[in-house]
């Protein structure tokens, strides 16, 4: 799988695809997309990057092993919903703010951290099953 | 509830104070027995005091308790034999190294058997129940580096346990039946139970629990091997306590199930059994604590065979016999394992004359077993008169329950005094340790108990105000006043008494010969219910294994097919036997591109099926995934379509990473019998969930939760991405749990090529070394 082709283009698509994962999570939420089809997207580019330039290279381009970053999604989903707890409202109801910053108006929720738990939760798990899938294919 | 405060504490107090613990942990009982007995005037007066506070309201379970005269003199034969048994055990266990674990399972079983006899909801009922089981199991594999030991405890669980499901069921069914779940409100409602059809369930069911529970014959084999534990246990679980449970939960049920033809047959004839059984088994004995054993499985019968008469007499005779059992047979209990302490042995051919050595030992045994013999001045002796008086005026067959009666105790007093007496007199013999007195330690609980049944029954009015009378009122459910006092009254009952002594002496001296007798016949027979119990459990097991090598046969393709078979048989099956198949609709009205789209994905299915190789297959898979990601994105579903464009990348790859892992010949080379029943089983779940489907499609279609959420996504969530807003915020919590499984998931996979890849490494040296 490691021709010059695929090997040249990769990080350039692997790039792309992170990039492009990160702004369908962040439209998500009115227009299609979101933290499942994001985080999948971020997987298949890690997948990719893996086949062209092997595994040892995606993990230390990923510093955290993948299911770290799995449980951090996880934990971060979680801790989402705690907000609401405090407000009185049920667990994971969403809490809204709309500081204006620089006379932009900006729409923060605990729901993009929910959101961007989803994310990490799929990017991670799906991340660290496809490269020790391949992990062995050079063993 | 303290005892279980205590059982915490236990072990650490042994620690800093060795086997004396056992005099400061017998206080906790003992403020439970004082706490109780301070009610005792309240309950004997009035109505029973009941309280509690709401559990899960939703389910209407209450956790709620419930007092009258039969609840408080369990709890306090509970609490103050659980006294002396603490401070007995803290002598007899002295030095053992897991004393404190000992003191902890004996105070745990004390909260759950106080828990029991208080419960006023059938739930808790059942819990302590469940709970005084799974203490037993562990009080008897105590000593668990022996096999017996091991074997008893799993044997009383597995008899006792299954009687406990069984009393669950009744319970449920006697809930369904009157639709009360509270003893209280159940023994309020008159005749609804017995009229109700579902009765006989009930009673047999109820019936289940109780017998196993109180070691009824055919399930009395469970008690006598029960006597691995050590003898503070037998003397406490399998004599005065546990095994009442089960005559305790007839006795509250009487006045709700008794009074019935059933009720009237069954409870005497398995009770009459028993008590034949148990004495007749006891004479074969000549270990101490397996003769007690086997008059205490009598003693449960000749109990659950006084209830099953239900008469007022009779009542007033179980009740009197039940607190005059607890006494004197917890004394002999501890008495006999008295004698095993300071000699070491507890065979009864291997002791004689042991009265020098261990006079206290001596009078207490000789208080309990004159009771247990039912002389006069003893509390025996009452429960004696009382059992005969219920019993003297019999009509038709219940004469044969008075034969049964008068020998069964006849039989009892001959063992109490062999347990009592025989020991004692005669020429001193040597034993393997020289005999002496106990420490006081081990002769309090004893003497207390002896002395005690001495005590009640001299005190007799006051003993029947507080204990005999509000007792027998709460089995009878009406209010019955006991009488009886020690002086003897000529009568019938008074005959019968003076026969059973009589009796009772001629089997004593005769005692060797009866064993010899009985040995011979239990030979000839050959088989027993404890032989049967092994038997059922071996024939259990071989059950299982067979049946986990035929379902688990480690064979991936069958699973696969047999799963696809279900699938398909359980989506066809009811459309076709009910006639719900769906109308054909009429081809639709397509445009070019979508018919496009159909072509490409029946082009990718047709790849699949006629790629020669694995890979080939599934990247022609990838083809129809995509063409259904397109259709999704002509109607109108771009959420959908997005993931499953990027689902169906990722599985391509992964699944080709797979297949490349796992070496398989690159070809498929199944034959072509196997090809063309893999292929029908394929097409029928395609053709069932096609026609689900469609069903689903010509069913009237309910908008109303669209509408919702089209109307609301933007105003509340603030959000415009209707599928986005459900995943994030108004199904959230649903979604935690998604994306926890879809981790969890992620670890088991990587745990299982992990595991793959060390069994590689551990194989690869072996290969090398060969």
């Amino acid at each position: 799988m490691q021709t010059l082709i695929f090997r040249t283009a990769a990080p350039y698509l692997t790039g792309l695809m992170l990039m492009f994962s990160v702004f369908v999570l962040l439209r998500g939420h009115n227009e299609p997309g979101g933290g499942f089809t994001g985080g999948l997207i971020a997987a298949s580019a890690f997948a990719i990057h893996g086949i062209a330039f092997g595994v040892p290279a995606v993990r230390r381009a990923l510093y955290f092993h993948p299911m770290a970053i799995a449980g951090f999604g996880l934990f971060a989903a979680a801790v989402a919903g705690l907000p609401s707890l405090l407000f009185g409202v049920p667990f994971l109801t969403g809490l809204w703010t709309s500081p204006e910053v620089f006379g932009i108006v900006v729409d923060l929720s605990t729901v993009i951290v929910f959101d961007i738990g989803v994310y990490l939760v799929v990017v991670g798990s799906f991340t660290s099953i496809a490269l020790a899938l391949e992990d062995r294919e050079h063993d | 509830m303290l005892p279980f405060a205590g059982a915490l504490l236990a072990p650490a107090l042994v620690r800093v104070m060795k086997h004396n613990a056992g005099w400061l942990l017998a206080a906790i009982p003992l403020v439970v027995f004082l706490h109780f007995a301070g009610m005792l005037d309240a309950i004997s007066k009035s109505s029973p005091i009941s309280d509690g506070f709401d559990w899960a309201p939703s389910l209407g379970l209450r956790f709620s308790w419930f007092l009258d005269g039969l609840s408080l003199t369990f709890a306090l034969l509970i609490s103050g034999i659980g006294t002396l048994i603490v401070i007995y055990a803290g002598g007899y266990l002295k030095g053992h190294p897991h004393q404190g674990r000992f003191f902890s399972f004996i105070l745990l079983f004390m909260g759950a058997m106080l828990g029991l006899v208080v419960s006023d909801s059938f739930l808790m009922l059942f819990v302590y129940w469940e709970l005084t089981s799974i203490t037993s199991f562990l009080l008897i594999g105590f000593d668990h580096s022996r096999d017996a030991s091991r074997r008893a405890a799993l044997q009383a669980l597995l008899v006792t346990g299954v009687g406990g499901l069984s009393l669950l069921a009744g319970l449920l069914v006697i809930a369904q039946a009157t639709g009360v779940n509270e003893l209280s409100s159940l023994l309020g409602s008159g005749d609804a139970l017995r009229n109700s059809p579902l009765y006989l369930a009930a009673l047999v069911l109820v019936l289940g629990g109780a017998f196993t529970k109180s070691a009824q014959f055919p399930f009395h084999f469970w008690l006598p091997n029960a006597m691995e534990a050590p003898t503070p246990v037998s003397a406490y679980l399998h004599s005065a306590t546990m095994v009442k449970a089960g005559v305790y939960l007839l006795m509250r049920l009487n006045p709700v199930m008794g009074d019935t033809a059933a009720w009237e047959t069954i409870l005497p004839l398995f009770g009459g059994a028993t008590l034949a059984v148990g004495t007749l088994l006891a004479v074969r004995q000549t270990d101490l604590k397996l003769m007690l054993a086997y008059t205490t499985v009598a003693s449960l019968g000749l109990l659950i065979m006084l209830t099953g008469v239900g008469s007022d007499t009779a009542i007033q005779a179980a009740a009197l016999y039940l607190i005059a059992h607890s006494m004197f047979k917890g004394a002999l209990f501890m008495v006999a394992g008295l004698i095993d302490h300071e000699t070491d042995t507890r065979d009864i051919t291997g002791l004689r004359g042991l009265r020098k050595a261990m006079p206290i030992t001596f009078v207490a045994a000789m208080l309990a077993a004159l009771s247990m013999g039912g002389l006069p001045l003893f509390f025996g002796f009452l429960a004696k008169e009382e059992i005969y008086v219920a019993l003297g005026s019999p009509q038709s067959w219940q004469a044969v329950l008075l034969v049964v009666a008068v020998c069964g105790n006849a039989l009892m007093f001959a063992i109490g005094f062999a347990v009592a007496l025989r020991p004692f007199i005669g020429d001193a013999i040597k034993t393997p340790k020289a005999a002496h007195e106990g420490p006081m330690s081990l002769w309090l609980g004893p003497v207390v108990l002896g002395a005690s049944g001495l005590a009640a029954a001299l005190v007799s009015p006051i003993t029947h105000r507080f204990f005999s009378s509000p007792t027998a009122s709460a089995v009878a459910g009406s209010p019955v006043d006991v009488t009886i006092s020690t002086i003897p009254h000529i009568g019938v009952p008074l005959f019968l008494s003076g026969l059973t002594v009589a009796l009772g002496i001629a089997a004593y001296l005769r005692l060797d010969r009866l064993r010899g007798a009985m040995t011979a016949v239990l030979n000839a027979i050959g088989w027993g219910p404890d032989r049967g119990f092994d038997q059922v459990l071996r024939g259990l097991l071989r059950l299982a294994t067979g049946l986990t090598r035929v379902i688990h046969n480690g064979r991936l393709d069958i699973y696969m097919t047999v799963t696809f078979i279900a699938v398909a048989a359980s989506l066809l099956l009811p459309m076709v036997l009910f006639d719900e198949l769906p109308l054909m609709p009429s081809v639709p009205d397509l445009r070019f591109y979508e018919w496009g789209v159909l072509a490409i994905a029946v082009i990718g299915i047709a790849a699949v099926v006629l790629a020669r190789s694995r890979l080939t297959a599934i990247v022609s898979l990838g083809i129809q995934g995509f063409a259904v990601a397109l259709l999704y994105m002509l109607f109108g579903a771009p959420d959908l379509s997005f993931t499953q464009f990027m689902v169906e990348t990722l599985s391509v790859v992964i699944l080709a990473l797979v297949m490349t892992r796992l070496r398989l010949v690159p070809t498929d080379r199944r034959p072509h019998a196997q090809k063309l029943v893999d292929m029908a089983i394929a097409a029928a779940c395609g053709v069932a969930f096609a026609l689900l489907l469609l069903k689903v499609t010509q069913l009237p279609f309910d908008d109303r939760l669209s509408q919702f959420f089209n109307t609301y996504a933007k105003t509340i969530a603030h959000g415009r991405n209707v599928v986005n807003v459900i995943i994030v915020d108004f199904r959230g919590l649903d979604t935690l749990g998604e994306i926890a499984v879809v981790m969890v998931t992620g670890l088991a996979i990587l745990a299982l090529i992990r595991i793959r890849s060390k069994k590689a490494e551990v194989h690869t040296p072996v290969k090398e070394e060969a």
